[in-house]
C-alpha cells in the first residue's frame, strides 16, 4: 500500500459527524451549538459564512477552508468578498503579531538601549 | 462550443447518461431516489394534477451554455410543428389546466412561436416564456418581442446565472451578461419587473460551477440590490435552481472530476419537504414531437411517461392525473436543500 503522505484527506471532511461515535452526548452538544451559531440571526447566515472563512484561514484549517469556501459560494458571495474576508483575517493575524512588538519596544527601552 | 450531439459525444445519448448516473450511484453506494422517496412515504410519486402544461417547442437556441440540460444550440434542428402546437392548445383548453409554460432551446426561434402565444392567449390562460434574454437582441426579427410579450401579458422567466459578468459569461458565453442587461432594461422600460406593474419578470439563478444553490431569499436580495445599484435593472422574484447532473452539465462534472462529489452532495442534501413539491407533480411536459414526459429533465433523458397515453394528441387529464411519475438518480437535483424546480425553491 502506498504510504500516506498527509494527515489531511478531503474525504475526511464528510466524516466530521462521526466524531460522535465516542462521547455522543458531548458531540451532540457541540453540533447543536454549532448549528445555532450559524443560523440566521442579527448577522445573516451568509455573513457568518464569510466570517468562518476568514477565521478558517487564520486557524489554517483545511477542512474549514474547503467547507466555508463552498458554503459561502453557495450562499452567493462574490470572489471579491471571499478575498476581502481572507485579507481581513490575514490583517488581524499580521496585526496581532505586530502589536506585540510594543512589548519588544517597551523591553528595548527598559534595557536602556 | 457545439452541442454534444454535433460533437458526436457519447453523452448525447440519454442511455449513456443514465448508465453513468447508475454506475456512479452504485460505486458510491448511494440510495436510489425511489428508495429515498419510500423512506419519506412519497413513493410511488403521483401528480397533484396537470396544472401547468410545459411545452418544449424545440432545441434550437442562439446560445450554447455550458450547463444546458437540453443540449440546445444553433446546430440543433428539432422544432415543434404547428400541428403539434394545435394539439397542445386543445390540451391547454381543458378545465384545470391553467398555465402554458413555453420552453426550449430559445422558444422564440420556432417559426410558429408568435402564433402559438396568440392562440394560447385567446384561451385566457396564464402564459410563461423561458427567455434567455440575448434572443431579444439577436436581430430585427426579434427586436419587438418585448412589446409582443407585454401585449399578451406573458410572464417572462429569464436565466441570469449571476449578477456579475465574469461568472455569467463563463457559463453562457462571452458577452452574454452585457446583452442580458440590455434586454432586461428594455423589458423594464415596458413595465416588466417594475413594482405595481402587472407585467411579471422573474429571474432564474443556477450555480455556475459544481455547487448547490443555497438561500434563495438571500440571493434574491443580493441580485436585487446589485442589479438596481449597478445596472438600474429591476425584476420581481429570483428562482434558485440546482443544476441537473445530466447532458452538458454532466459533461462538465465529468471533465472537472466533480461528478461523484456532486451526486453525493445532492443525496446528502435530500429534503423530504422539497420532494413533496417537485414540479413533475403539477406539470406535464411536452416534447417537440408531441411526446409526453413528467418534466423537462425526464424529457431530455428520453424517459417518456408510462401508461396508455404517449402523445399530447391523446391528452386526457384524468388519466394523466393518476399516472406514476418516472424517477431516476437525476431527481435528487430537485430535492436537494430547499429544493429546486422550474419555479425555484420549494421548501
Ligand atoms: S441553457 Fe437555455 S439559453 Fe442556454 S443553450 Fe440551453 S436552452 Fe439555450
Ligand atoms: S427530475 Fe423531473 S421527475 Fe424527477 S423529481 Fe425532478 S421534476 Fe420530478
Amino acid at each position: 500500500m502506498a504510504q500516506e503522505t498527509t494527515y489531511y484527506k478531503p474525504e475526511d471532511l464528510k466524516k466530521f459527524g462521526n466524531i460522535g461515535e465516542f462521547e455522543p452526548d458531548l458531540a451532540k452538544k457541540f453540533f447543536d451549538y454549532y448549528g445555532a451559531v450559524f443560523a440566521d440571526g442579527a448577522l445573516s447566515a451568509k455573513e457568518k459564512s464569510l466570517i468562518a472563512l476568514a477565521v478558517a484561514h487564520v486557524v489554517q484549517c483545511p477542512y474549514c477552508i474547503d467547507a466555508y469556501t463552498t458554503d459561502s459560494v453557495e450562499k452567493g458571495v462574490t470572489e471579491e468578498q471571499i478575498w476581502e474576508a481572507i485579507h481581513v483575517g490575514a490583517a488581524i493575524r499580521g496585526g496581532a503579531s505586530l502589536v506585540h512588538s510594543v512589548q519588544a519596544l517597551n523591553k528595548v527601552k527598559e534595557l536602556g538601549i | 462550443m457545439r452541442s454534444l450531439l454535433a460533437r458526436g459525444s457519447e453523452l448525447a445519448s440519454s442511455k449513456e447518461q443514465l448508465k453513468i448516473l447508475t454506475e456512479v450511484s452504485g460505486k458510491l453506494d448511494l440510495p436510489s431516489f425511489s428508495d429515498k422517496l419510500k423512506e419519506a412515504a412519497l413513493y410511488p410519486l403521483r401528480p397533484t394534477g396537470v396544472d401547468i402544461l410545459q411545452v418544449n417547442v424545440g432545441k434550437l437556441c442562439n446560445q450554447t451554455c455550458k450547463h444546458c440540460h437540453v443540449d440546445a444550440g444553433p446546430d440543433r434542428r428539432e422544432i415543434m410543428n404547428r400541428e403539434t402546437m394545435e394539439e397542445c392548445l386543445v390540451a391547454l383548453a381543458t378545465p384545470g389546466v391553467n398555465t402554458l409554460d413555453i420552453t426550449g432551446g430559445a422558444p422564440e426561434m420556432n417559426p410558429n412561436f408568435r402564433w402559438f402565444v396568440e392562440e394560447a392567449s385567446k384561451l385566457g390562460k396564464k402564459i410563461m416564456i423561458r427567455c434567455n434574454l440575448t434572443i431579444l437582441l439577436a436581430g430585427e426579427k426579434y427586436r419587438d418581442l418585448p412589446e409582443f410579450f407585454a401585449e399578451h401579458k406573458v410572464e417572462v422567466v429569464s436565466s441570469l446565472p449571476y449578477f456579475q459578468k465574469r461568472r455569467t459569461d463563463a457559463q453562457r458565453g462571452e458577452g452574454v451578461f452585457d446583452r442580458s442587461i440590455e434586454a432586461l432594461r428594455k423589458l423594464n422600460s415596458l413595465g416588466y419587473g417594475i413594482p405595481d406593474s402587472d407585467l411579471v419578470l422573474n429571474l432564474v439563478y443556477n450555480p455556475v460551477g459544481s455547487f448547490l444553490a443555497g438561500g434563495q431569499s438571500t440571493l434574491e436580495n443580493d441580485f436585487k440590490k446589485e442589479l438596481k445599484q449597478v445596472y438600474d435593472v429591476q425584476f420581481n422574484s429570483l428562482f434558485a435552481l440546482s443544476n441537473m447532473p445530466i447532458s452538458r452539465f454532466l459533461e462538465s462534472l465529468l471533465e472537472s472530476g466533480n461528478l461523484e462529489a456532486y451526486l453525493e452532495k445532492l443525496v446528502t442534501a435530500f429534503n423530504p419537504v422539497a420532494a413533496a413539491g417537485v414540479m413533475c407533480r403539477n406539470t406535464l411536459s411536452v416534447g417537440w414531437d408531441g411526446s409526453l414526459y413528467d418534466c423537462d429533465f425526464n424529457q431530455m433523458l428520453d424517459m417518456k411517461i408510462e401508461g396508455k397515453i404517449s402523445k399530447i394528441s391523446e391528452f386526457n387529464k384524468s388519466v394523466l392525473d393518476s399516472r406514476e411519475i418516472l424517477l431516476h438518480q437525476h431527481c435528487y437535483g430537485c430535492t436537494a436543500g430547499a429544493g429546486s424546480s422550474c419555479g425555484g425553491s420549494i421548501a
